[in-house]
Formats: C-alpha cells, structure tokens, sequence
C-alpha cells in the first residue's frame, strides 16, 4: 500500500510562507507520523461504526478524491473551476452505463471513467485557456448549469435511463472477506483514494508540477522560461477532471443510483467550498473538505430543521473567520509557530 | 416576420430584468472587484421587505422608498460586519463567503415568510403598453426604469466627488488612499448601492416571476451572464448585454428545435461562453493591462 508515500505533508504553496522551506525538514517526520496516524484511524474506523456511518465515511472520502482533483486544478495551476460537478456527473454516468449496459465490474469501470474524464477536461481546457478568472468561472459555471439538462436530452435516453436515472448494483466483498458491502467499498475507495493522493503529490513535485505551480505564481514569467502554457494548463484541467470522474464513479458504485437531478449545480458549489475550507493548494486539505461536504450539512439539518440554510452558512462564515485559508492555512500557521508546518486536519 | 418580432420584444421584456440584475452585478463588481454570489438573494430578500411593509398597510411608493433605504443600509451592514473582517482573506474565500450569504438568506427568507408563491403588485399596471398588443406596459415600465437607473449611474460615476472617489478606490485602492479616498467607507458605498439597486430590480421583477425565496436563482444567472457579456467594468455595457442575453435566450428557444424551454440556460450560457472566447474582456469592457 501507499501509506508511507501519502503522509508525507507538501510544502506550504502560497507566496507568502514559501521561504519557510528550512524548519519544514525538522517538521516532516512529525506530520508524516500525523499522517499514518489519520490513515489509520481510517483503516479502523469501520469496524466500529454501523453500516450507515461507514457508508457516510465512504461518502467523505468520495468527496475528498474530487475535491483532490479540484486542488489540482484550482491550488497547483491556479485555474478556477465552478463546474466540476460536471465532470464528477460525467465520471458516474460512464461507471452507470458500464456497469449495468456493458456488464463491466466495477474496479474497472474507474480507469474508464478517469479516461473519459480527462478527455473531456483536457478538451474543455483548450477554450477556457482564453479565459481568466470571473470569466472561466462563468465558463464552468454554464457546465455544471448544461450537465443535468444534457442527461436528461431524449436522445441519450437508451443509456442515461432519462429522468429515471440509472439503478447499480452493489458489489460484493471479493474472495469471501468476512465484511459487509459498505465496509468492503469504504476500503476499496481509501485504497484508491490514498493511491491517487499519491500520484498527486508526485505530479505535484515533477517537473510537470513545477511547471505548473510557475504558471500559476506568475503566468509571463513561467512562458518566458519557456514553459508550454496552452498545454500544461489544458493538461492540468484534463487531470483534474480525471480525478473527479474517478470520484464520481466511486459515488455511483457507493450510492448504487445515478439521475442527473443528483448533479445539480449545487454539486460543483458543494466541492468548491471544501476546496476551499480544507485549504487551496494544500492537498492533504482535501480529506478535511470532504469531510466537510458530506458533514456539515447533515449537522446544519440536525441544529434546526427550518434555517438548516441559514446554520450552514453562519458556520462555514464562523470557520473563514477562524481560518481565512482554510484548514491549510491553519495548518500553515500552526506550523509556523512551532516550526513544524503542515499538520494533517 | 411578425413571429420574430414578437420574439424579440418578448427577449427585451426579459432583458430588462436581466439587465437590471446585470447593473447590481457590475455595481458591485466595481466596488469590490469580484461577483457576488448572493446578489440575487439580496435582491429577493429586500422585495420580501417590501411586500411585508406593503402587507402592513405601507401604499407602493413608500414601501419602494423604505425597501430602497433599508437595502442601502442592510448593504453597508454586510460589508461591515462580514467582510470587513476578512479583508486580507484570500479571494477563494471570499467567494465563499458568499455562498454562505446565499445559503443563509434564501434560508431565512423561507423560514419568515415560507416557499409558497406570493403575487407582488406592479407600479406600471399591467394593461398593454401605449395601445401596442406586443408589449405589455410593466415590461415597459421594467425597461425604462432600468435606462433610468443607468442614466443616474453614469451621471453620479461620471460628474460627481464621490462617484470619482469609488471609481479611484476601485481601480487602485493604495493610491486612492494615499490623495485620502476612504477606501473602506467607499467599498461599504458600492455595497450600498448595489444592495439598493438590488432592491429595485427585485421589485420590478417580483410581479412577473412572483415571489419567493428562489425566485432570483435563474435570473442572476443570467444577469451574470449579461454582466460578463457586456464587460463587467462597464455598466452601460452590462444593461446592454443583459438585454442581448434576453433576447438570445428568446430567439434560440423558438428557432433552434432541439432546443425547447429546459435547454434555453444552458444554450445561452454556450453563446455567451463561445462569445467571451472570441472577446475575453466581454463586449464592452476595457482590457485590462497588467504591468510585468
């Protein structure tokens, strides 16, 4: 497994603490430890909880692996992404389709997805190249408005099932493993959540991460050292929604139902504030995000049933008020004080 | 012919509230130089003002003016209260601090006055406009208080002391400070005012949509979508987008066939999205020049 590789915290990405490199070698062992010890608890967390928390568990780390994707995007090559519920809807829909049309298992069903996905971020990276800020925000924001009126075109309907959705099996632990079926997916999501955290944090530290972090801090000076702009920023977004279209086909298989009313543009707003609170550019943030998308919510719902809205808002103000970086930036600012930045959330 | 027509005017009807919404999108955007997500629930909530003073006796035009009062101050209030605070914060941040704003809003609007659909009075009446079967005299109405209101933005952007003031805080908020623009007091201005023009738009638009709580959500989209056509650092570009976004969204419902009422949003939002790539600055807006 990847656990050693995954704990290892990313060195602090805005301008303005990125000189701190120096006590950031004395810090990592700490939060490496940090980090095996949030995994693990992961790893032990179903076997105490019912059923129905370990699928809401499975839920956050769906949302993390998406939010994960949109850090790539948003925090590493510094795009703005409102739509990436579409790409999330697009991952869903192929592992749908697969599964229950084509009789694919479902493992398999997530390299598509992430294939298809990339495809289609990677294509709708080109135009949006042209676009900055507000401008691609509203570029993305029409897609993530299109998607769930595209599922439900009639012409489409023999594979999206219409308005109806799609109905997916649940899979079965493999090999006789004496687990239920939510216990089996939670560990099949961590695995694959933590083997692509990994791959993250490796792009994010090769050249290609290097290009991309230099696009983002300064777009002319990063062509001038001739990095091919047009390409790395159109491959970020490819990657990106890759990674959210693993994330989306994990939700299909966790949730067994697809309908194009689940990929509303509330989806892509719901990612976008985990980004946001877990921390932009800190990719270990994204566990904390998720957490937040899947929980907070539910617990503004419990506080008082008629202002849930209103709870949920006062609180995700109260938590930019106490971290105006998100989770990160505490984390950030944590280390700092005590020379050892990056902590796991 | 007849048919296109009508179509069109029919797109300029809806414009109009398109362009109204578009004029307290850009508003704001010159004050604090990005979208407010929350615009659209500010407006709804200021009409519900309006309608409960209406519902406890208050006649229109003092409700109107009450509404535009209370919103101006409830404006500067949030600028105060939640922004202020967070004015180092990243700008991701900011954004969703409005989402939250959005969220509670539309929240506490359904709580006070629930989702049910409440009919709001018009000021214009709701005969056909001047004899003409193709327009109706609110429709109208909506138009020209909208140029109104433009016409009073330039003029005050244009020609007076506080109106330079906001425009130079916007656009270099050091250097303003420095010649002694309170810069602070000038972004709780545009707040201020975009809060207010906000209100108006809600109000005129309440008594074609009716009202309640997510009335607003399709509309700022396209007023978003106007804004952005146009060039958000201009507002007469803005209100013109907003009509075009109107008109577009009219026209590519009746004659593109595939098309039909779900797919009207998502098609006027491509055209604007495919417009946008051949100009990134929108129709009307300056291109903006950075120093390397």
């Amino acid at each position: 497994m990847t656990i050693e590789h995954s704990a290892e915290i990313l060195p602090s990405r805005e301008a303005a603490p990125a000189r701190e490199a120096q006590p950031r070698v004395r810090g990592a062992a700490g939060s490496a430890w940090f980090g095996i010890a949030v995994v693990v608890a992961l790893a032990v967390a179903p076997l105490f909880l019912k059923n129905f928390v370990t699928f809401q568990l499975t839920m956050a780390l769906v949302y993390a692996i998406a939010i994960l994707g949109l850090n790539l995007l948003t925090g590493i090559s510094g795009q703005f992404s409102l739509g990436h519920g579409a790409f999330y809807a697009v991952g869903a829909y192929s592992a749908a389709i697969l599964m229950e049309s084509a009789g694919l298992g479902y493992a398999w069903t997530l390299p598509v997805a992430g294939v298809v996905c990339f495809v289609a971020g990677f294509l709708f990276g080109l135009p949006a190249l042209r676009l900055e800020g507000v401008y691609l925000a509203l570029a993305t924001f029409a897609l993530a408005v299109a998607t769930p009126q595209f599922l439900k075109l009639g012409p489409l309907e023999h594979w999206t099932g219409g308005v109806q959705g799609v109905i997916v099996t649940k899979p079965d632990p493999p090999f006789g493993l004496p687990m239920s079926q939510d216990q089996w997916l939670f560990y099949f999501t961590l695995a694959v959540g933590l083997l692509l955290y990994w791959a993250a944090r490796n792009l994010v530290h090769s050249r290609s991460g290097r290009a991309l972090l230099a696009i983002r801090d300064n777009p002319i000076a990063a062509r001038s050292m001739g990095v091919n702009t047009a390409l790395y920023k159109s491959l970020a977004f490819g990657v990106s929604a890759a990674y959210t279209g693993v994330a989306g086909a994990l939700g299909a298989i966790v949730v067994q139902f697809v309908a194009p009313d689940s990929f509303t543009f509330a989806l892509s707003v719901s990612l976008f504030v985990g980004l946001v609170v877990g921390g932009v550019g800190w990719l270990p943030g994204a566990l904390a995000g998720g957490a937040f998308v899947m929980f907070i919510p539910n617990l503004a719902e419990h506080v008082s049933k008629g202002l849930s809205g209103a709870v949920y808002g006062v609180l995700l103000i109260l938590i930019i008020y106490a971290a105006p970086g998100g989770v990160g930036g505490l984390a950030r600012s944590l280390g700092a004080r005590f020379s050892q930045p990056g902590r796991r959330p | 012919m007849d048919l296109l027509l009508q179509q069109i005017l029919a797109g300029l009807a809806s414009g109009a509230i398109y362009a109204c919404m578009a004029l307290a999108v850009v508003m704001i955007y010159q004050a604090i130089d990005h979208l407010n997500f929350a615009q659209g629930e500010m407006a709804m909530f200021s009409t519900f003002i309006a309608w409960q003073l209406m519902q406890w006796g208050a006649p229109y035009w003092v409700a109107f003016g009450l509404t535009l009062a209370i919103s101006f101050v409830g404006g500067v209030a949030i600028e105060r209260v939640v922004f202020k605070p967070l004015k180092d914060a990243p700008v991701l941040s900011h954004v969703v601090v409005f989402i939250a704003l959005f969220a509670i809003l539309n929240s506490v609007a359904g709580f006070l006055w629930d989702f049910s659909v409440k009919p709001f009075p018009s000021p214009f009446g709701s005969g056909p406009f001047l004899g003409s079967r193709l327009i109706g005299a609110h429709q109208a109405g909506m138009i020209g208080a909208t140029l109104v209101i433009l016409a009073f933005l330039y003029v005050f952007f244009r020609f007076t002391r506080i109106g330079l003031a906001m425009r130079a805080a916007a656009a270099n908020p050091e250097s303003a400070r420095l010649v002694g623009v309170r810069v602070g007091w000038m972004i709780a201005l545009g707040w201020g005012m975009a809060s207010a023009i906000g209100a108006i738009a809600g109000m005129l638009i309440a008594p074609v949509v009716f009202l309640e709580p997510n009335m607003m959500l399709s509309i700022l989209l396209y007023g978003f979508a106007g804004a952005v056509l146009g060039g958000l650092n201009s507002p007469a570009g803005a209100v013109l987008g907003g009509f075009a976004v109107g008109v577009v969204e009219n026209l590519a419902g009746t004659y593109i066939p595939v098309i039909g009422g779900e797919l009207k949003l998502p098609i006027a939002l491509f055209l604007i999205v495919g417009v946008l790539v051949v100009k990134p600055n929108g129709l009307f807006g300056r291109v903006s020049v950075q120093r390397v």
